[in-house]
């Protein structure tokens, strides 16, 4: 019921004319959600915490501008880009291709990398895949075949489309909705519990026969598919991208969909999407009144979060009110002796 | 009566520390076996050793017809060979019930599996097993709540779960309530005759090894001091210098 | 890769690269001592430290314009970090040291995006150098240049690695923080002040960066966005030479001086950033494959 609502209400919030001039910035929360719900896949639900989640965002993202580019244009690119030249199905068809390769070859990357990557524990695997994230930026900026450091111009939607951030703004409400679902569904079988093993004890975990590796690398590999979808859209919406920037945004981006779970609560479900809400509002809120100071706000941010509030809000909210979650264990099971009868 | 786990000439060396030097025994199917040694005799790493914690230096070790000596620990334990820990391990941030759904075996485990839910045969299994550790009330607490002696249990039981062939305890009772020992011993007899695993316990406590083990093995200094049934075992002199101190 | 005739043509210039490399190596390897004693002793890594190094390198800068002599800077920069080292220990790492590895990770990453956004802020992200004004050396009939600031560096370098050495095997704070390395809770119970070694240690590693700081600035260049890189150097120093083994750290930060400058010269200097975090996924990965052997994993 109160899904119902909230999804008639998202769906409406492009038609009410207030909000038209602000379609960017909806659509850019829903971008936000999705890498806070991918990177807390990992992060929060198999204590693995990648600061190179930002790879599959960019692989997705020239992926399908180098697709809708080869498709369509060709060699003469250069002197068409910018120019909306292209009929709605084929936009769209090119989208589509492109947006689906992209994800294809993000979970073949997220595999490949994953089974040596992921064999690194702890901080060893943040710094490593920090290190991926900036390596792929700086490979992407020399790279000539997708435009280096002077970046890439995908084609402009057709007119047909409509205002083009409404447009994304559906396509990524769609995302988030899958994402989300799945997600929730994932959660709640075998892989979910696994995932929780592996974040409580990944020893153990493996002293009781788990396929670890396997789940581990399918875990990236379902976090890398949806990025890679996000990017694939994310630089159609912008139109522009910059390989350090839009692509590889490590400093960005990269930093954010951590501080997002963390802000709303890692290892839970709804955590990243309430964390990349307030942290969006936030955002909007520095970039308003602190111009020039929000990227110095933001490290502020960062470290007053992680120092003063670990739990995250849901975590809070859940802890502060356990009893109305459900949660609270009677006190009784607490404090009960464990009896052993004899068996005489 | 079929040996199901032997062990040959095992050695394991850490840096210059010879941890085993040239271990050899056998363990019989369906029996409970106790090892048995000083503090730093090289019990637990015998039990590394066996299920694949780390490469052994010398010698082999088979679990019924097959090799163990350069597999891998999840593979060992999906083969049916388990251990539990003597710092015990459980999965703190999750509840009881889920810790032992998450123990159930993994042999037959595919990707379809992987993504499916647990029958309700074993939530229900899970709990009747909660209930015979004495941790069914509990089972809504998050493991990591639980006491230490708690955690024990629930390892235990989790590695029940998991219905190995033979299960290698490291101090099953150390940390465990005096007045839960006699139950617990009752608990680990049921484990080979109801469940029909083999037991191979390390033990400290000596009034519990001599009542629960049949067939005895006794390290010191990483060799093989002495092997034999409770009584010979209680009144070999070699052993009884061994953890007093002498020779 | 048409570099490499270069190279195979006048083997001199490789002369050239592996002096450069092997100087400013030693400045890594200092950076990465540093790193290694604040994981060591207060089992904290250290994101901010690249960018520590670079205020280093600004407080040198400032000095310079004054009018003094960069040299100067090394002193000064060192006791200004030190100050700031221990403010970042009392504002925010005392209240994380206690807790899991990522929470410190993610707390020096916020400082370090912190640092640089105020360094950017105050300076400008322009890319700067002060000038030593120390002359040049030309060898092997002037084939070969070397401003003498890098002899000049690596010399600095020493001497700051051989006083901390002696610091920390004399001096009664020197025991206390390496008695807390070894065993923390010992050291409490022996009566020593944790607290005040884990602030002295952050402080003196920030010392250690503004050094190094200082040294970058007239040897090289420094500009606010680019610590990442050097806490990346150091940190794979760290994981190559292991914690607390001083020789292996300076050979393996002048090995990796040497790689760079080799990388930059062939791959194009354009991808020499890319190569030192594309080669810290390789050191990582490799490692992490031959412990893996041993069924063990990097600590």
């Amino acid at each position: 019921m109160v899904i119902g609502i909230g999804v008639a209400v998202t769906l409406l919030v492009p038609l009410v004319p207030l909000f038209q001039p602000y379609m960017i910035q909806f659509a850019m929360l829903w971008v936000l959600i999705l890498m806070a719900l991918t990177w807390d896949i990992l992060g929060g639900q198999m204590g693995y915490n990648s600061f190179g989640n930002v790879i599959f965002v960019g692989v997705g993202m020239y992926t399908t501008a180098v697709v809708q580019r080869e498709m369509f244009f060709g060699a003469e690119y250069a002197s068409v880009a910018g120019q909306s030249s292209l009929s709605l199905v084929d936009y769209l068809t090119g989208l589509g291709i492109g947006m689906g390769s992209g994800a294809i070859l993000s979970v073949a990357l997220a595999a490949f990398l994953g089974s040596g990557i992921l064999a690194l524990r702890g901080h060893y695997f943040a710094i490593c895949t920090l290190g991926l994230g900036v390596a792929a930026g700086e490979l992407a900026s020399g790279w000539d075949y997708i435009g280096a450091g002077s970046g890439l111009v995908t084609p402009l939607p057709p007119d047909g489309v409509g205002e083009s951030s409404t447009f994304f703004y559906y396509v990524f409400f769609v995302l988030v909705v899958i994402t989300f679902m799945l997600l929730r569904w994932l959660y709640s079988c075998r892989f979910g519990l696994a995932i929780n093993a592996i974040r409580d004890d990944e020893d153990k975990a493996e002293a009781m026969g788990l396929h670890t590796t396997r789940y581990k690398v399918v875990a990236w590999c379902v976090a890398a598919f949806f990025l890679a979808l996000t990017g694939g859209a994310f630089g159609n919406l912008m139109v522009f991208i910059d390989p350090t920037e839009t692509a590889f945004a490590g400093a960005t981006f990269g930093v954010w969909m951590v501080l997002m779970a963390v802000l709303g609560g890692k290892g839970r479900l709804w955590g990243p999407v309430i964390g990349a809400t307030v942290f969006h509002v936030l955002q909007e809120t520095f970039w308003t009144y602190l111009f020039g100071w929000q990227r110095v706000a933001l490290g502020l941010l960062i470290v007053a979060v992680v120092v003063f509030f670990p739990l995250g809000i849901v975590g809070w909210v859940r802890e502060r009110f356990a009893h109305r979650f459900g949660e609270a264990v009677d006190p009784a099971a607490r404090t009960e002796q464990v009896t052993l009868g004899d068996g005489t | 009566m079929t040996v199901i786990l032997r062990v040959e000439n095992v050695r394991k060396t850490f840096g210059g520390v010879v941890a085993n030097n040239d271990v050899s025994l056998d363990v019989q199917a369906g029996s409970i076996t106790g090892l048995i040694g000083p503090n730093g005799s090289g019990k637990t790493t015998l039990f590394n050793s066996i299920v694949g914690f780390h490469p052994i230096d010398g010698g082999e070790i088979w679990f019924g017809e097959k090799k163990l000596s350069h597999r891998l620990t999840p593979e060992i334990a999906r083969m049916g060979l388990l251990r539990t820990f003597q710092q015990t391990r459980i999965f703190g941030n999750m509840n009881c019930v889920r810790n032992m759904q998450i123990a159930t075996p993994h042999a037959n485990d595919s990707f379809r599996t992987m993504f499916s839910r647990f029958p309700k045969a074993v939530t229900e299994k899970a709990e009747h097993l909660l209930e015979f550790v004495g941790l069914y009330s509990k089972r809504n607490l998050l493991a990591g709540d639980l006491s230490f002696g708690q955690q024990k249990l629930l390892e235990f039981a989790m590695a029940l779960m998991n219905e190995p062939k033979m299960l290698l305890l490291d101090e099953p009772t150390a940390g465990i309530n005096p007045t839960l020992i006699n139950g617990l011993i009752d608990r680990l007899r049921r484990a080979r005759e109801e469940f029909g695993i083999t037991l191979f316990v390390i033990e400290h406590n000596m009034r519990v090894i001599m009542n629960l083990a049949e067939q005895i093995f006794c390290l010191a200094y990483g060799e093989l001091l002495a092997e034999g049934p409770p009584e010979q075992i209680q009144n070999n002199q070699r052993v009884i210098d061994a953890y007093l101190g002498a020779g | 890769m048409g570099d490499l005739q270069i190279l195979i043509d006048a083997p001199i210039f490789s002369v050239q690269l592996l002096l450069d490399g092997l100087l400013i190596g030693a400045i890594f390897a200092l950076v990465a001592y540093g790193l290694a004693l604040e994981w060591g002793v207060t089992n904290i890594i250290n994101i901010a430290q690249g960018d520590l190094v670079i205020l280093g390198g600004y407080v040198a800068l400032t000095v310079y314009h004054l009018g003094v002599h960069p040299l100067f800077g090394v002193p000064i920069a060192a006791a200004v970090l030190f100050c700031v080292g221990w403010l970042i220990y009392r504002t925010v790492l005392f209240r994380v040291i206690d807790r899991d590895l990522f929470t410190s990770i993610l707390a020096t990453f916020g400082i370090s995006i912190l640092l640089q956004q105020l360094i950017d802020k105050v300076y400008g992200a322009d890319v700067q150098t002060a000038e030593a004004n120390l002359g040049t050396l030309f060898l092997f009939d002037n084939q070969i240049t070397l401003s003498n600031i890098k002899l000049v560096a690596f010399v600095v370098v020493l001497a700051c690695g051989g006083l901390l050495l002696w610091f920390l095997k004399r001096s009664r704070t020197g025991q206390a923080i390496r008695a807390t390395a070894q065993n923390a809770r010992a050291a409490r119970i022996m009566g020593i002040d944790t607290e005040h070694v884990y602030s002295m240690t952050v402080a003196i590693n920030a010392a250690i960066c503004g050094a190094a700081g200082a040294l970058v600035v007239m040897v090289w260049v420094i500009q606010p966005f680019i610590g990442l890189a050097y806490t990346i150097r150091s940190f794979m120093i760290v994981v190559v030479a292991g914690i607390g083994n001083l020789g292996g750290v300076l050979a393996a930060g002048m090995g990796l001086g040497v790689a760079e400058q080799f990388a930059g010269f062939l791959l194009g200097a354009e991808f020499q950033i890319g190569f030192v975090f594309a080669l810290l996924v390789v050191i990582l990965v490799v490692r992490n494959l031959r412990l893996a052997r041993k069924r063990e994993y990097l600590h």
